[in-house]
C-alpha cells in the first residue's frame, strides 16, 4: 500500500521538478541568440512601438525581476502572448494538447492491448522456431525509427494506393461546434488510422516483451504445475492463471512509458502533420516564437512529471511487496 | 624524512603495483573467458558483424564514394538529373536536389558511428561513476545525487535537445551533448542499485579493514562488479544515440551541410519527394534499423555472458 509519508515525498519532488524545469526553461530562453528581443521586433518597427513591446514583455527590467515576473505568471498559467499566432499561449497549448493525447492515448491502448495478447502468445510458444521469429520481427520493428516508419506507411497507403489522406486532422469541408463532436466524427477517425497504426508498430514491442518475460516467470510457479495436475487445458491455463499474474508490470509500464513517449510525439506528429504539442513546439522554435515554445516544453515537462508519479504509485499499489521510501 | 620510514614507504607503494598488476591480469582473463562465451551466441555475432560492417564503411567511405555529398550530377543534356531511379552511374539513384543517394548514404554512416559511439561512451562513463559514487558513500551524497536524477527525468529528451539546438545552434556537438545530459539517467539508477549490495561485500569491508581509500575500493574493488553492467546500457545507448540523431536532423534542426541520415529523410520528407523516390528513403532508414538493432544484439549477447541465468534458458 501507498504510505503516507512516501506520498508527500514524492508530492515535493514532483513540485521541485517542475520548479527546476521551469527554471531552466527561463535562462535557457533567454541565452538564445540575439535574445528573446530579436524575434519580436523588426527593423521597421518605429521607436514607440519597439518601446511598447519592450515594455509589455518586461525586456528592459533586470534579469532577476523577469524571473519573478515570469514565474508568477507561469504559476497563473500565464505563458504571455505568441508572438507568431499573437493568441494566448495558455489557450492555443491546451488544444495542441489534447490533440497530442488523443493520437497517442488511442495507441497506446490498442499497442498494450495487442502487445499484451501477443506477448502472453510467445511466452506460451517458448523455445520454438515460431517464438524465435516473432522475437526478430519485434527486435527490427522497434530497432525502426519511427518516423520513417510514417514515411513508408504513408508511401504504401497515401502516395501509392491513395487511401488514407496525407496527413491533417481533419478534411477541408469538416467543422465542428465542440470537441466531442471534433474527435468523434468519421472524419477524424479516417485521419487518425495511419498515425495511430505507425504509432502501433512501435509502441507494441514494450508490453510484449514485458507480458512474454513475466510469463516465462510465470509459468515456472508452483501453482502452474498444480493447474496442469488437475488437467486444465492450456488455454485455460494460460488466460486464467498465468497470464493474470504476469500482466501486473505491463500495466505500470503502460504509464511510465507515456511519460518517456511525450517529448517523441513530435516526431509522429511532424510525419502526418498532426496539429499536436510537438509539432507546434518545434514550429514555434523554428519561428523564433519563444513565448509559445517555452509554454509547450513546460507542459510537456508537466506531463512526463505526472505520468512518472503516477507510475511510482501504481507500481507500489498494485504490488505490495513492494516498499518505497522505507516502512 | 629518515632513512627508516620511506622503507615501509617504499613497500606499499610495490604492494599496490602488485595489486594494479593483478587487477589488469583478472581483466584481461575475464575479457578473454567472456569473449568466448559472447562468441557462442549467433545474434550476438551477427550484431557484432553488422556493427563493425558500419564502422568499415565509416572508415573507407571518404576514399571510395564517386561524387560530392553535395555534387550536382547532370544528365547527358545537361539538365539536373533529379530524382533519377537507380541505374548503373548512381546505384540507388539521385536526390530532388540532383545529389548522389549512395554516396550521402555511405558518408552519412560517419555521422551515424560516431554519434552512436561517443554518445554509448558517454552515457556509460557518467552514468557509471554518478552510479558508482552515489551507491558507495549512501547518505546525502546518494541522496542529492538520486534527486537529480528524478529532476532530470521530467525533461522530454527530443524538445529539450531542440531547445539546446535552438540556443546553441544546429551541431553534432550539441545534439552529443543533449545525449550525454539525460541518457545516463537509466544507467546511474541501475549502476548505483548494484553497488548498494556490493559495497556490504566481505571484501569491500576487508579491503576497508586493511586501510584501502575510498577511490581504490570503488575502482579496484567495486568498478569491475559493475563493468558489464555499463557495458550492457553503451551497448543500448549506441542505439538511442543514433535514433535521436537522427530524429533532430529530421525535424530540421541537424548540421545541412554534413550528410547524414537523418538528413537526408529530412529532404525527402520536405520536398515531398518520398512520395515517389522510394531509393532515396529507404536506404538511410534501413541502414538505422540494421545498426540499432546490431547494437542491441550485442548488447542482449553480452547480458548472456554476464547473467548465466539467460544462458541456461537458451
Amino acid at each position: 500500500m501507498v504510505n503516507k509519508r512516501y506520498l508527500v515525498r514524492r508530492l515535493f519532488l514532483m513540485v521541485l521538478s517542475l520548479f527546476t524545469v521551469i527554471t531552466v526553461l527561463f535562462f535557457l530562453f533567454r541565452m538564445v541568440p540575439g535574445g528573446p528581443m530579436a524575434a519580436i521586433t523588426s527593423p521597421r518597427m518605429n521607436e514607440a512601438a519597439r518601446q511598447a513591446v519592450i515594455e509589455q514583455y518586461g525586456l528592459n527590467e533586470p534579469m532577476w525581476k523577469q524571473y519573478l515576473l515570469y514565474m508568477v505568471n507561469v504559476l497563473q498559467l500565464d505563458f504571455g502572448q505568441s508572438f507568431y499566432y499573437g493568441e494566448s499561449v495558455s489557450s492555443l497549448v491546451a488544444d495542441r494538447f489534447l490533440n497530442t493525447m488523443s493520437l497517442m492515448l488511442t495507441a497506446f491502448v490498442i499497442s498494450y492491448t495487442v502487445g499484451t495478447y501477443l506477448g502472453a502468445q510467445l511466452g506460451w510458444l517458448r523455445g520454438t522456431t515460431k517464438e524465435r521469429a516473432g522475437m526478430l520481427v519485434v527486435l527490427l520493428v522497434r530497432s525502426t525509427p519511427v518516423f520513417w516508419t510514417g514515411m513508408i506507411v504513408l508511401y504504401l497507403f497515401s502516395f501509392q494506393l491513395d487511401l488514407f489522406p496525407l496527413g491533417g486532422m481533419r478534411g477541408f469541408e469538416a467543422s465542428y461546434t465542440t470537441n466531442a463532436e471534433k474527435f468523434l466524427s468519421l472524419d477524424f477517425l479516417y485521419h487518425l488510422v495511419l498515425p495511430v497504426f505507425t504509432l502501433c508498430t512501435f509502441y507494441t514491442g514494450l508490453p510484449l516483451l514485458l507480458m512474454r518475460n513475466n510469463l516465462l516467470e510465470v509459468l515456472s510457479e508452483d501453482y502452474i504445475d498444480t493447474a496442469r495436475a488437475k488437467g486444465l487445458t492450456d488455454r485455460r491455463i494460460l488466460l486464467r492463471h498465468a497470464a493474470r499474474n504476469a500482466i501486473l508490470p505491463v500495466v505500470t509500464a503502460f504509464a511510465i512509458a507515456i511519460g518517456f513517449a511525450v517529448g517523441g510525439q513530435v516526431l509522429i506528429e511532424t510525419v502526418y502533420s498532426w496539429p499536436g504539442l510537438g509539432r507546434e513546439m518545434v514550429k514555434a522554435a523554428l519561428r523564433s516564437d519563444y513565448p509559445l515554445a517555452q509554454g509547450a516544453f513546460v507542459l510537456l515537462s508537466i506531463i512526463v512529471i505526472t505520468m512518472n508519479f503516477v507510475a511510482d504509485l501504481t507500481y507500489s499499489y498494485l504490488d505490495p511487496r513492494v516498499k518505497l521510501g522505507g516502512s | 624524512m629518515s632513512g627508516e620510514t620511506a622503507q615501509p614507504m617504499d613497500r606499499r607503494e610495490t604492494e599496490i603495483e602488485q595489486g594494479w598488476r593483478r587487477f589488469v591480469q583478472n581483466l584481461k582473463r575475464s575479457a578473454v573467458e567472456q569473449g568466448r562465451i559472447f562468441m557462442r551466441s549467433r545474434m550476438a555475432v551477427a550484431g557484432l558483424l553488422i556493427l563493425v560492417f558500419y564502422l568499415l564503411v565509416a572508415f573507407v567511405s571518404p576514399y571510395v564514394v564517386p561524387y560530392e555529398p553535395y555534387e550536382r550530377v547532370y544528365t547527358a543534356d545537361g539538365s539536373w538529373a533529379k530524382l533519377q531511379p537507380p541505374s548503373a552511374a548512381h546505384p540507388l539513384g539521385t536526390t530532388e536536389a540532383a545529389h548522389d543517394v549512395l554516396t550521402q548514404l555511405l558518408l552519412g554512416s560517419r555521422i551515424a558511428m560516431f554519434v552512436g559511439l561517443l554518445g554509448a561512451f558517454m552515457v556509460a562513463v557518467i552514468g557509471t561513476t554518478v552510479g558508482v559514487v552515489a551507491g558507495y558513500y549512501g547518505g546525502w551524497v546518494d541522496e542529492v545525487v538520486m534527486r537529480v536524477v528524478d529532476v532530470l527525468y521530467g525533461l522530454p529528451f527530443i524538445p529539450f535537445v531542440i531547445v539546446l539546438v535552438t540556443v546553441l545552434g544546429a551541431s553534432v556537438w550539441n545534439i552529443i551533448l543533449g545525449i550525454a545530459l539525460l541518457y545516463w539517467l537509466s544507467t546511474a539508477r541501475v549502476i548505483r542499485s548494484e553497488v548498494l549490495s556490493l559495497r556490504e561485500r566481505p571484501y569491500v569491508e576487508a579491503a576497508r579493514a586493511a586501510g584501502a581509500s575510498d577511490f581504490r575500493i570503488m575502482s579496484v574493488h567495486i568498478l569491475p562488479n559493475v563493468i558489464p553492467l555499463s557495458a550492457l546500457y553503451a551497448a543500448i545507448a549506441v542505439g538511442y544515440s543514433i535514433v535521436a540523431q537522427a530524429s533532430i536532423a529530421f525535424l530540421g534542426f541537424g548540421d545541412p551541410t554534413i550528410p547524414s541520415w537523418g538528413v537526408m529523410l529530412q529532404r525527402a520528407f520536405v520536398t515531398q519527394a518520398f512520395g515517389t523516390a522510394w531509393w532515396w528513403v529507404i536506404p538511410p532508414g534501413l541502414s538505422i534499423t540494421l545498426v540499432v538493432t546490431g547494437a542491441y544484439l550485442v548488447g542482449r549477447g553480452y547480458e548472456e555472458v554476464v547473467n548465466p541465468q539467460l544462458q541456461q534458458g537458451q
